[in-house]
């Protein structure tokens, strides 16, 4: 999933404060289970910017909320259109495709970030999401006995550890894994230390061109061969 | 025929001596100059680093090109950390056309553990395809097959950890690194001779050179500190202590001892092809380290 952190209170207000009635927007999957733009966030986050700006005394902000299903979706949008024409801006605690598609189904209306999106993780224990995937465009997982070295080394190298490696810990975090020294382990248990040995070349940066898009060609195709 | 003075050494039985200069962080090379004078003809060749621990300073390349007017023989050291693979094939053949041959390929320290912490880490290659890649070059051709007008040829060595704490990995790397075009290794600091015995019975199988690294501590503070805070180092307690132990402004004289010591156990029993002194920051000593050993 896509994990994500909430931007500091001082930063949103920051970006608010051009405008007077905010919608405060949240989206029902990633960041609902990443805790940073869920139903309950955006109400936490609405009871948080009252207190503020009733503390601060510039009481300028009106202040709605709403919760869709999916923010990366048109069709989970329309639900929308009424609210969005009763407020200046709206604060989207997506991703930052949420943010996107939103700026995208509403040309008219300016749409603000509410969350740094962060990564592509897992949820290792409650409250801490390690990030597991760099949507590379190549998966190599089946020579790295299902490791990424693109994501969890520091450097992204192919070919083994640097030496920057000490107990099984990375030179940039020590309290980071060693990617390299987890491939090693797994591979070697599962007999299949050959594809440590092996050359893998330099990777290829054009396996999908910026910005990325893929069609569908399977459906395509058997529409071709139905038509 | 050898392409430098340094592989011509490295194809004779000689005992290779060679060490490693940082360059300055500004503009003013008087101080590196000096050094390099006072180097060039001790030694078979000179590393010039790229950025060590991330630090940005004069580049290597423009440090090697003070050794070669020097009159010295210059290796330089590449990292992939800062460069994509236009800007080091690029600069590979800027180097070769200025008679920079000896080459270093390096991965590169991690970005954080240098001084611009969020600059962007660029590793588009690693250690393993740099290596590859400057020998494909040789062929005539850049990476993508495109002809080159001048073909380079290069000294090419890199670097092998005989002390990394798991050393199974390095081992299957440091063959890839042979595989891939490796002449000589520099290895990280040595600090027990057991390990560099254990290494060099599994590395004599390749034809190779091998020189052991000798790092030349000041202090047990500066032991500690590097254990701490330099990728790769493992430096033992035993070496500490000995450190500690000695009265207060002698330390450097005592890593000074250690060092020799090392050398010339190496040298002696025969241990590897040469030795690699780093004495990065205080250079001028290592004329010392030899007399002594």
């Amino acid at each position: 999933m896509i994990v994500a952190e909430q931007k500091s209170l001082e930063e949103i207000r920051r970006i608010i404060a051009p405008y007077e009635k905010v919608l405060l927007l949240g989206c029902g999957t990633c960041v609902t289970v990443c805790g940073a733009g869920g139903e309950r966030e955006v109400a936490f986050l609405n009871s948080a910017l009252r207190v503020a700006q009733a503390k601060s005394d510039d009481g300028v902000h009106n202040f709605s909320e709403y919760t869709v299903k999916r923010q990366c979706d048109f069709e989970f949008l329309d639900v929308l259109v009424d609210k969005v024409n009763e407020v200046d801006t709206i604060l989207s605690l997506g991703c930052g495709i949420g943010v996107q598609v939103v700026a995208e189904r509403f040309p008219d209306i300016p749409i603000l970030p509410g969350v740094n999106t962060s990564f592509m993780g897992m949820a290792k224990e409650w409250g801490v999401w390690d990030e597991r995937c760099a949507a590379c465009g190549d998966c190599r997982l089946a020579e790295t006995a299902g490791i990424c070295p693109i994501t969890r080394c520091t450097k992204g190298i192919l070919n083994g550890p640097c030496a920057g490696t000490k107990n099984g810990k990375c030179e940039a975090n020590k309290d980071m894994d060693c990617a390299w020294i987890l491939i090693y382990k797994r591979l070697e248990r599962l007999h299949q230390l050959e594809k440590m040995r092996r050359y893998y070349p330099p990777r290829n940066f054009r396996v999908i061109p910026r910005p990325r898009r893929i069609v569908m060609k399977a459906d395509i195709e058997q529409g071709e061969d139905n038509g | 025929m050898a392409n430098s003075l340094f592989e011509e050494k490295l194809n004779s039985n000689g005992f290779l001596v060679t060490t490693e200069i940082g360059p300055p962080k500004g503009a003013d090379v008087s101080e590196m100059v000096h050094c390099i004078d006072l180097l060039k003809d001790k030694v078979d060749a000179i590393n010039v680093t790229d950025h060590q621990s991330s630090v940005m300073r004069f580049p290597s390349l423009g440090g090697c090109l003070l050794v070669k007017e020097c009159g010295g023989e210059p290796i330089i050291q590449v990292t992939c950390r800062d460069r994509n693979r236009l800007a080091l094939q690029a600069d590979l053949l800027l180097a070769y056309s200025r008679g920079i041959k000896n080459v270093l390929c390096l991965t590169g320290d991690s970005v954080d553990v240098g001084d611009h912490k969020e600059a962007k880490p660029v590793f588009d290659l690693d250690s393993v395809q740099l290596l590859k890649m400057a020998r494909g070059m040789e062929s005539g051709k850049d990476m993508v097959g495109n002809e080159l007008k001048g073909t380079p040829q290069f000294c090419l060595g890199a670097s092998v950890h005989p002390e990394a704490d798991f050393i199974e990995p390095q081992l299957i790397k440091f063959e890839k690194k042979v595989i891939a075009g490796a002449q000589f290794f520099q290895t990280q600091g040595i600090f027990d001779l057991e390990s560099l015995k254990k290494f060099m019975q599994y590395a004599s199988q390749f034809n190779i050179k091998i020189l052991a690294g000798i790092i030349v501590l000041a202090s047990a503070r500066m032991a500690q500190y590097m254990n701490d805070n330099v990728p790769g180092i493992i430096i033992s307690q035993a070496i500490i202590d000995e450190l500690a132990n000695v009265e207060k402004g002698k330390g450097l004289q005592k890593g000074i001892e250690i060092a020799s010591q090392f050398i010339r156990t190496i040298r002696e029993e025969n241990l590897c092809h040469g030795v690699h002194i780093m004495a990065v920051g205080k250079e001028g000593i290592v004329p010392d380290i030899l007399e002594a050993a």
